[in-house]
């Protein structure tokens, strides 16, 4: 069992290093190592990780190989797994931010960047579109959807000393609170 | 202690980054503003270089900072911080509580959760998209950048012609390249 941990960490460090664009990228990825080729894991375990990673905090990278790893050889493959796929990016960036600053100095950098700020804010417009489109729709759903939009835009353009975090935690609640209503709402009503 | 500081505002972000890096998006600016890490401005070059470079973008920004902050060991506690929850959460998930997702609680915050971080995504992406387009730059007129507004319009039309075109999305790195190529020449004459 432990004989596969140097290959689970550099399986993972190869994903690492070669995924651009993130967790939705690198699913398709691990899938075509993990499932196809070294037969780590099954499709539907895949499927599983996919769904869980959808639901869970953190980056989608670290769910997948966390997972992995501890399927094919527990808690240490879990840990070399992770590893794995966190050090390229890791050794890349340390070394992008010795020199980025002198870098940005450069006159055609800087103008390069005031063009890339328009596609990052695009990027991420496009990105809440997309979980706009994916998420469950429901009169609730659309009522937190727009109230923490406004509010965030409140909050950022007042400074309030509220972040993001408090208004996720008001819509857990929210939703929490209207659940257990309506369960024992429907409960009651099956009484009578 | 910087460290310290570094590796709970990361575990934060860990903790509470639903929907992938766009969804730390936003913490991660609450974060680095917050403690003055870094300004909106290198906070975007960032985002930018972090979509182009491999990787997870939420790995790739902790480090980053972190290193920016307090080198090497900021860096080792920032990228720490931001992987512990995920990794701390898939063990529990698969070791201890298999069906805790199935659960009917569960599901009913995460039914608050996903709307929710839909609505903050989409006001941190026009926040973005409305400070780069206000910037003073050259070329100012009533506070608006008629060249960063231009280069908006003709990247979301490239990006539209390039769905219609090809019948799928354009890569975020593609339009990395092509936002790059358009600031060159709008800002360089």
């Amino acid at each position: 069992m432990f004989d596969v941990i140097p290959e689970l960490f550099l399986t993972f460090f190869r994903i690492g290093l070669f995924t651009f664009g993130g967790g939705y990228a690198m699913i398709s990825v691990i899938e075509d190592y993990c499932v196809e080729k070294k037969k780590w894991i099954s499709h539907d375990d895949m499927v599983n990780i996919a769904v869980i990673a959808e639901s869970t905090p953190g980056p989608i990278a670290i769910n997948c190989a966390t997972f992995t790893g501890y399927k094919t050889a527990g808690l240490l493959g879990s840990v070399f797994a992770t590893l794995g796929v966190v050090l390229p990016s890791f050794i890349i960036i340390f070394i992008i931010s010795m020199f980025l600053d002198n870098f940005l100095d450069i006159t055609v950098v800087t103008n390069a960047f005031m063009g890339i700020k328009a596609a990052v804010g695009i990027l991420i417009l496009n990105a809440g579109f997309s979980m706009m489109k994916n998420m469950p729709k429901t009169v609730l759903t659309k009522i937190i959807m727009v109230c923490s939009l406004v509010g965030m835009l409140l909050i950022n353009i007042f400074s309030w000393n509220l972040s993001s975090i408090s208004l996720m935690m008001a819509a857990a609640a929210v939703s929490l609170a209207y659940f257990i209503v309506w369960d024992l709402r429907s409960k009651e009503g099956g009484k009578k | 202690m910087i460290y310290l500081n570094l590796f709970f505002a990361f575990l934060k972000v860990g903790c509470f980054s639903f929907g992938g890096a766009y969804g730390a998006i936003p913490l991660i600016r609450d974060a680095v503003l917050a403690h003055g890490w870094l300004d909106q401005e290198s906070l975007t070059y960032m985002i930018a270089v972090s979509e182009s470079t491999p990787g997870p973008i939420m790995v790739n920004l902790a480090t980053y900072i972190g290193s920016t902050q307090a080198g090497f060991g900021g860096a080792a506690a920032a990228t720490l911080g931001v992987i512990l929850p995920a990794f701390a959460i898939i063990l529990f998930i698969t070791v201890i509580l298999k069906r805790t997702l199935e659960n009917r609680y569960v599901q009913a915050i995460l039914m608050g959760l996903k709307p929710c971080v839909a609505g903050i995504i989409f006001a941190t992406g026009i926040q973005m998209t409305a400070s780069s387009c206000l910037a003073p730059a050259e070329g100012t007129a009533m506070g608006l950048s008629l060249k960063s507004a231009g280069i908006t319009l003709f990247l979301v039309m490239a990006a539209v012609v390039y769905r219609r075109t090809f019948r799928k999305k354009i890569s975020p790195v593609m339009l990395i390249v092509i936002s790059a190529a358009a600031g060159m020449i709008v800002f360089g004459i």
